[in-house]
């Protein structure tokens, strides 16, 4: 508060009498307010809505883990790596070995499976991924959340929880058919905020048998020192038998969710700035007409001894404390999304992703940056038409 | 005659206020009908659809394929015509960023079955005797301004290794609704390359694409052909093609919902930017309006004075959108490249702008209308606006 005591310190008109002035014509404030709090809304719910995505993808991948994918392929369902290429990779050095003396490393085939949604009954692509006895080492966020794992060598999944919620016979208990057997769901599985609540995990050998693969999609394998990742990627590049991309598994992540979180933030930032425009004409025309309202009170103001740019200050001022309370409104309705979860299919995979609107504080701040601008622009013209009144002409106006 | 023009003068009293309020209207409508149009074309796969194909893919999905015999299968089942067959190629065009559709399919059968892409005689021959050769859309060739003739090397995803091309034709649509950023080569050119480096890839079919001589019996023709592969080692899912291209739909509907909840939104906004002047409008009026009912006119009268101005006002902001939407849409479109192969204004988006309008023009005049109407007289000739 300080800044605002002495910003109305320099211009000696008090801040209440800025804040009366809106009081005064409620249903236009709330009006005015209610345009530039929808704006804020839409621009803070898109953002969240990429902030989410990104949050998601981000914290499935681990740092100290490393993907190896075949070259040139963006994603694991459009890699292949053959189980020569697997066992030299396995081979390398630097890879951290278990408690048990065996090296972390997990071959993994992936595929999409067609299923139809819990509500809807409209099909989706799901994520199915065959793990090894250290797949689940690999990935500490991963707990099992009801029921147990699959016991190797059985026709036994489990579900992430996104899954098991949102589509049929994916549920603990049910069953799924495909490549000619049912698939019993014996466990759902929690894996907090990330990419992996939107998967199905079975054992690897037995998904690989059933789909008819010769080749996995990707090798997961833990770092000694997550340090000495330029130096194994040196090593596999220069190594002429390997043909494969290698990547930080946290960086795989993010990677994939770049497109699809930059198509939702750069079409919701357009939208917003379209929408921008109707909420500052809204302001304009509520300011211009709260000039012309008080234009013998603009004249006593300044024969009272009021200087020109007091009169723009204090204008400007209830332009941008409507664009705050539209801003701080916006901002309250978006920050409810926070409860919505939502999933559709990322274009990058091809595959079906949960996540939820996340609210930042990055976000909050340029939100409030943006309904304060908003305020400012539709402010300022008016305020200037206030503050170029000559004393006699505005008495006069009364 | 002077109602009309007693409306059009009150609503120009405000020179400034009126065309602020014109202009938002028409940023508003405009932002309308152009979300309304990504809609459309994120369904311009479904619209363009036949009746008359089907699509046969593997029941688990889409990242399976189906073995070749199963072309000489589906020609037997009853009701089938002609069969054709396609692969997703998932090619990169110099950069990541240059995505547009690239098709393997079988060149003597597939363009059979679309006729909605024209070509030139010469370079359709052209295309069938060149094995390395390649026919794009119109769009996609005015992108990256390809000539006949022109090497087009892609980087393959999914089948590694670069691949270069001849483009020996450009197709244009029929009619607007075609898809004119499809790529399609030859799929023996594909199968052979394949085949040599890996010989477990080879041979197979993404999709089947099926022509029925009866399009009314494309849910008995598609149980027939699913039941023939009832059992094997892969599966088959039959269905309309339009179900096909709607099943895509279905997987980003989140953000299509998304944008279309926003599209009301804007409007929503408008009216409350229009509210709040017609609000000011009448708040400034009342002592006019207390002595037009002196005179004798009725509360009706003075009511439907306020609401013919509200509607002027946004009807006459609605219609200037309307026209600009169209080249609007034509940049924005242009903009996107092949993100939206088909892109054009529809009419029912342009009545829906036009409604949209009317319905602004009549919810923000509604408050102010029956204040006025209902005002009473020495309240009003008080006032002091």
């Amino acid at each position: 508060m300080d800044c605002v005591r002495w910003a109305s310190g320099v211009t000696g008109i008090p801040l209440s009498y800025i804040a009366r002035n809106l009081m005064a014509r409620r249903l236009t404030t709330v009006l005015t307010a209610g345009g530039m709090a929808l704006v804020v809304y839409v621009f803070a719910t898109v953002l969240m809505l990429a902030a989410g995505l990104r949050e998601t993808l981000v914290g499935t991948g681990q740092p100290d883990n490393v993907i190896v994918i075949r070259k040139g392929s963006q994603s694991e369902v459009q890699s292949g790596v053959s189980r020569g290429t697997a066992s030299i990779v396995e081979s390398l050095p630097l890879i951290a070995t278990g408690p048990d003396g065996t090296k972390l490393v997990s071959k993994e085939p992936v595929v999409l499976i067609n299923l139809p949604k819990r509500d809807s009954g409209k099909a989706s692509n799901v994520v199915i991924r065959g793990v090894t006895s250290h797949g689940l080492t690999l990935r500490p966020q991963v707990t099992i959340a009801e029921g147990r794992t699959f016991r190797p060598g059985t026709s036994e999944i489990i579900a992430g929880q996104s899954i098991a919620a949102g589509f049929r016979g994916a549920a603990i208990g049910e069953t799924l058919r495909f490549g000619q057997r049912d698939w019993t769901v014996v466990g759902v599985f929690d894996a907090g905020r990330t990419g992996f609540n939107s998967e199905i995990w079975g054992d690897a050998e037995q998904l690989m048998q059933t789909f008819r693969r010769q080749a996995y999609s990707s090798i997961i394998f833990r770092l000694v020192d997550a340090d000495r990742f330029d130096d194994l990627k040196r090593g596999i590049e220069s190594d002429q038998r390997l043909q494969v991309d290698v990547k930080r598994e946290s960086q795989f992540y993010a990677d994939q969710s770049e497109q699809l979180a930059k198509f939702i933030s750069y079409l919701g930032t357009t939208i917003s700035v379209i929408f921008s425009i109707g909420a500052i004409i809204g302001a304009m025309i509520t300011m211009y007409a709260s000039v012309a309202s008080r234009t013998a009170e603009i004249g006593t103001l300044r024969a009272l001894g009021f200087s020109r740019s007091a009169i723009l200050v204090a204008f400007l001022g209830e332009a941008l404390l409507l664009g705050f309370v539209g801003g701080v409104a916006g901002l309250i309705a978006a920050s409810f999304m926070q409860m919505v979860p939502i999933s559709t299919t990322n274009f990058q995979t091809f595959a079906e992703i949960a996540f939820t609107f996340t609210l930042t504080p990055f976000i909050v701040l340029a939100s409030l940056a943006f309904a304060l601008l908003m305020g400012f622009i539709g402010g300022f013209l008016p305020a200037a038409r206030a503050a170029r009144l000559k004393i006699v002409d505005a008495l006069r106006a009364a | 005659m002077f109602v009309p023009l007693f409306v059009l003068r009150n609503a120009f009293r405000h020179k400034l206020r009126t065309t602020l309020t014109m202009v938002g209207i028409i940023v508003a409508i405009v932002a309308f009908g152009l979300l309304r149009t990504i809609v459309d074309a994120w369904y311009a796969g479904a619209e363009a659809t036949s009746s008359a194909r089907l699509i046969t893919r593997n029941a688990i999905s889409l990242v399976f394929a189906l073995p070749m015999n199963y072309a000489q299968k589906i020609r037997q089942v009853e009701g089938v015509s002609r069969v054709s067959w396609a692969n997703w190629f998932g090619g990169v065009y110099i950069t990541e960023s240059n995505f547009f559709p690239q098709f393997a399919v079988d060149a003597a059968t597939y363009l059979e079955l679309y006729p909605e892409y024209v070509f030139k005689p010469e370079e359709k021959k052209a295309f069938q005797v060149d094995r390395q050769g390649v026919v794009v859309g119109r769009k996609l060739a005015d992108l990256y301004r390809w000539k006949i003739g022109d090497q087009v090397p892609l980087r393959g995803t999914i089948y590694p290794g670069t691949w270069t091309f001849t483009l020996r034709g450009i197709y244009d649509g029929a009619d607007a609704k075609v898809d004119e950023s499809q790529f399609l080569f030859h799929w023996s050119y594909l199968n052979e390359t394949v085949k040599a480096r890996f010989p477990r890839r080879g041979d197979l079919a993404g999709v089947y694409v099926l022509e029925i001589r009866d399009p009314g019996q494309a849910a008995e023709i598609s149980a027939r052909v699913d039941a023939t592969f009832k059992n094997s080692l892969a599966e088959t899912l039959t269905e309309t093609e339009k179900a096909f291209q709607l099943g895509f739909v279905a997987m980003t509907e989140a953000i299509l919902v998304a944008i279309q909840a926003v599209s009301f939104v804007v409007i929503v906004i408008i009216m409350a930017v229009m509210a709040n002047t017609m609000a000011m409008t009448a708040r400034e009026r009342y002592s006019e309006y207390a002595t037009m009912k002196a005179l004798g006119f009725g509360g009706g009268f003075v009511a439907m004075l306020i609401i013919a101005e509200s509607l002027s006002i946004a009807l006459g902001g609605g219609l200037i959108a309307v026209a600009l939407t169209i080249p609007v849409a034509d940049i924005f479109g242009n903009a996107m490249g092949t993100l939206f192969p088909v892109f054009f204004v529809s009419h029912e988006t342009m009545l829906m702008q036009i409604g949209a309008a009317l319905v602004v023009g009549l919810v923000a005049s509604a408050v102010p209308a029956w204040r006025a109407g209902r005002i009473r007289i020495v309240d009003g000739l008080r006032s002091v606006g």
